[in-house]
């Protein structure tokens, strides 16, 4: 399949492919940054991960709306409002789910399982009574549109480096905040053991709380961001959420180094094939790859050596 | 009822349920409904073999698996395969470029009848296909996962992955596959014209014979001492292993056969409503298929057939008055049935109706007041 390429046209095929890659890894890492936290950190299966990063998305859409029509001068800078709106709204809500069904299923992981994918299917049916079945986008300000041209045959978008830009930023803030600050510290203690925790006065319900609005917030800004490179729909969530588990059981449910390996990974392998086999190839033979090496695997990449 | 021993007044009160769905099933339905409703209670109950094999592997085994939906299509695509290509003689397909091939290969320009649709021109061997391979992917899927012990939400998560793959597999190979639109037009079995209403009532009476007899078989795999480790295991994996067992094959055997049944209910499936689409096949249906369960009660057999029943009737006629509210009252349902009552219709009857029957029929036997609301607590306290 190489042989009908010349070898700096393959060159330039594997930079862009790679460059695509990278794309959709800042979007797996960012989407899975978030459920790193609920499911490798909290151990909840949260189905609507990918809904709550639908309403980042729905947020960047009306923020958009909003400086268009009533602020058009700074449309420019609307894009940063709109993600602290988006983890803002997605953390809110987060933070009521948790109140009002996680808390109670902490010792049944099967059954957040079940309870969150109501909470997606009644998500995505109120997405589409508010906004519409159609999809929506959002028109980007002319500074993120464009590309760079690095060579006659190899481009780069230029929002495509925002993202990057921004999932580095924020893979740094999350690293800091759970493993160098001291509420990282107190989650991690009530991940391990919630009787000593408790004991040692640590309020693990409001820990509790805090770290699940924090995933879900994180799901925000990855709605945000996506809103960079497609269009928003009811059910786009959906489409994500295989993806996204897969990335952080991949990576090692614990390890955050882990599912930005696995999320690399996986969106590298996916792209480079892309270009050669017809997309859904690419992606069942990603998948398929994933599948058999978590069989042999099934800690995934990056397993914590912990003691159980 | 009078004066016989607990224990077997439950068995003979387990015996008079079955028998009132087997009455619900072969009588009632029949005499009440018209064709057209009874062919949708038929395919209904497709899906309830399906919720009888999550009992299995998932009330009392313990193991959640998100893929039911792939062995379901691939029991249904086996059906469909055979009645595409019985549906596509040379004769019938005269008009295409290629004739004797089903009809969307010749639109994706394929020539050829694919090596893996050959077999399917023998009907005993679909039959055998309809159960085997479910089985044997259910095999690969269970040694490789088991073996290694990997077990829960890992599981769940990756037989997830298994019903994506499949589906993004049936679709992009749409000239193998029928694609998206799947294998359409399905029109007789052996040169039985299956879209007939006769045709259709007598596939409800042999899906309703089958599933009583599924059910029979899984109560029967219960009560054995397969069926008590299968619990043990769920409750205490390590001691039982500790005892010496080899866990990982019995949980092997129960997903195979929980793989199994969703075989044959998909091959019924296909039989009744006339075609088989990717659209039954992924995430979306794998889950619907455990919340049938799950609403009817994970623990119980007869009550996985009648949250099939019940769930499935709730859609069509939610969706047919108000298709908006369809996926609010769903997600609500999936949202009760976990936070409000995790034991499902069986699990409420147990508890609030079956005390209320036993003070009613409190004066006629001393024994039947005691044991079940025993069980009824055993119940409740099942995680």
């Amino acid at each position: 399949m190489f042989a009908d390429y010349s070898m700096p046209e393959l060159m330039s095929i594997f930079a862009m492919q790679g460059f695509a890659g990278l794309s959709l890894f800042s979007i797996f890492v960012l989407m899975a940054l978030g459920l790193a936290i609920i499911f490798g950190q909290m151990g909840v299966i949260n189905m609507a991960h990918g809904e709550f990063m639908i309403l980042g998305a729905y947020t960047t859409y009306l923020t958009a709306g909003l400086f268009e029509n009533v602020l058009p001068g700074l449309y420019g800078i609307y894009f940063f409002v709109a993600m602290f709106l988006a983890f803002i709204a997605s953390a809110l809500l987060g933070m009521l789910v948790e109140w009002l069904m996680i808390r109670h299923l902490y010792h049944r992981p099967l059954d957040t399982l079940l309870a969150t994918w109501g909470l997606s299917l009644i998500l995505q049916q109120a997405y589409r009574s508010i906004f519409g079945a159609r999809e929506v986008g959002v028109s980007l300000p002319d500074w993120m549109m464009g590309s760079i041209a690095v060579t006659d045959l190899v481009e780069i978008p230029i929002n495509g480096v925002i993202v990057m830009v921004l999932t580095l930023v924020i893979a740094t803030l999350v690293y800091l905040l759970m493993f160098r600050s001291g509420w990282g510290r107190q989650v991690r203690a009530v991940v391990q053991n919630r009787p000593m925790a408790e004991a040692v006065g640590i309020d693990t319900g409001k820990v509790d709380r805090i770290t699940f609005a924090l995933g879900c917030g994180i799901a925000g800004v990855a709605g945000a961001a996506f809103t960079m490179i497609g269009s928003t729909g009811p059910t786009s969530g959906q489409l994500y959420i295989v993806d996204t588990f897969l990335v952080v059981v991949f990576g090692g449910a614990q390890s955050l180094l882990g599912t930005i390996a696995s999320a690399f990974t996986i969106s590298q392998a996916q792209s480079t094939m892309e270009f050669f086999l017809s997309g859904s190839m690419a992606k069942v033979l990603t998948l398929l790859v994933v599948v058999g090496i978590l069989m042999l695997r099934p800690q995934g990449l990056f397993a914590l050596k912990v003691r159980r | 009822m009078k004066t016989t021993p607990s224990a077997s007044s439950l068995m003979s009160r387990e015996n008079l349920y079955f028998l009132v769905l087997a009455a619900l099933l072969l009588l009632v339905f029949p005499v009440l409904l018209d064709a057209f409703r009874l062919n949708l209670v038929g395919k209904y109950l497709t899906y309830a073999f399906v919720a009888v094999g999550l009992v299995l592997c998932w009330g009392k085994g313990g193991i959640l698996s998100l893929g039911q939906g792939v062995f379901f299509g691939l029991g249904g695509y086996c059906m469909a395969m055979f009645l595409k290509l019985e549906a596509s003689s040379p004769e019938a397909t005269a008009s295409q470029s290629t004739p004797g091939i089903p009809d969307f290969m010749d639109w994706n320009q394929v020539t050829e009848l694919p090596w893996f649709w050959q077999p399917f021109h023998s009907f005993s061997f679909t039959l055998i296909a309809v159960v085997m391979v479910p089985v044997i992917l259910a095999f690969i899927i269970g040694v490789a996962m088991f073996k290694r012990r990997v077990g829960g939400v890992y599981f769940a998560i990756i037989t997830q992955a298994i019903a994506a793959i499949l589906t993004i597999l049936i679709i992009g190979q749409q000239g193998f596959t029928g694609g998206a639109n799947g294998i359409t037009d399905l029109r007789t079995l052996m040169g039985w014209d299956i879209r007939s209403n006769e045709a259709k009532t007598v596939l409800y009476f042999v899906t309703s014979g089958l599933l009583l007899a599924c059910v029979l078989l899984a109560r029967h795999v219960l009560g054995s001492k397969l069926g008590r480790i299968l619990v043990a295991m769920r409750d205490q994996e390590d001691r039982v292993r500790f005892s010496g067992y080899d866990v990982a094959s019995f949980k092997v055997f129960v997903f195979c056969l929980a793989a199994a049944l969703s075989g044959i209910g998909g091959a019924l499936f296909t039989l009744q409503v006339g075609f088989m689409s990717p659209s039954f096949v992924g995430i979306v249906p794998s889950i619907e298929m455990v919340i049938f369960c799950a609403v009817g009660g994970r623990h119980s057999l007869l009550g996985a057939v009648y949250g099939a029943l019940l769930v499935n009737a709730a859609k069509t006629g939610f969706s047919e008055s108000f298709p908006e509210l369809w996926l609010y009252a769903m997600g609500a349902l999936f949202i009760a049935v976990v936070l409000a009552f995790p034991n499902g219709i069986a699990g409420l009857y147990q508890r609030y109706l079956m005390p209320l029957e036993k003070r009613m029929l409190g004066g006629l036997g001393k024994a039947a007041n005691t044991p079940p609301t025993a069980a009824a607590r055993r119940m409740e306290e099942t995680p």
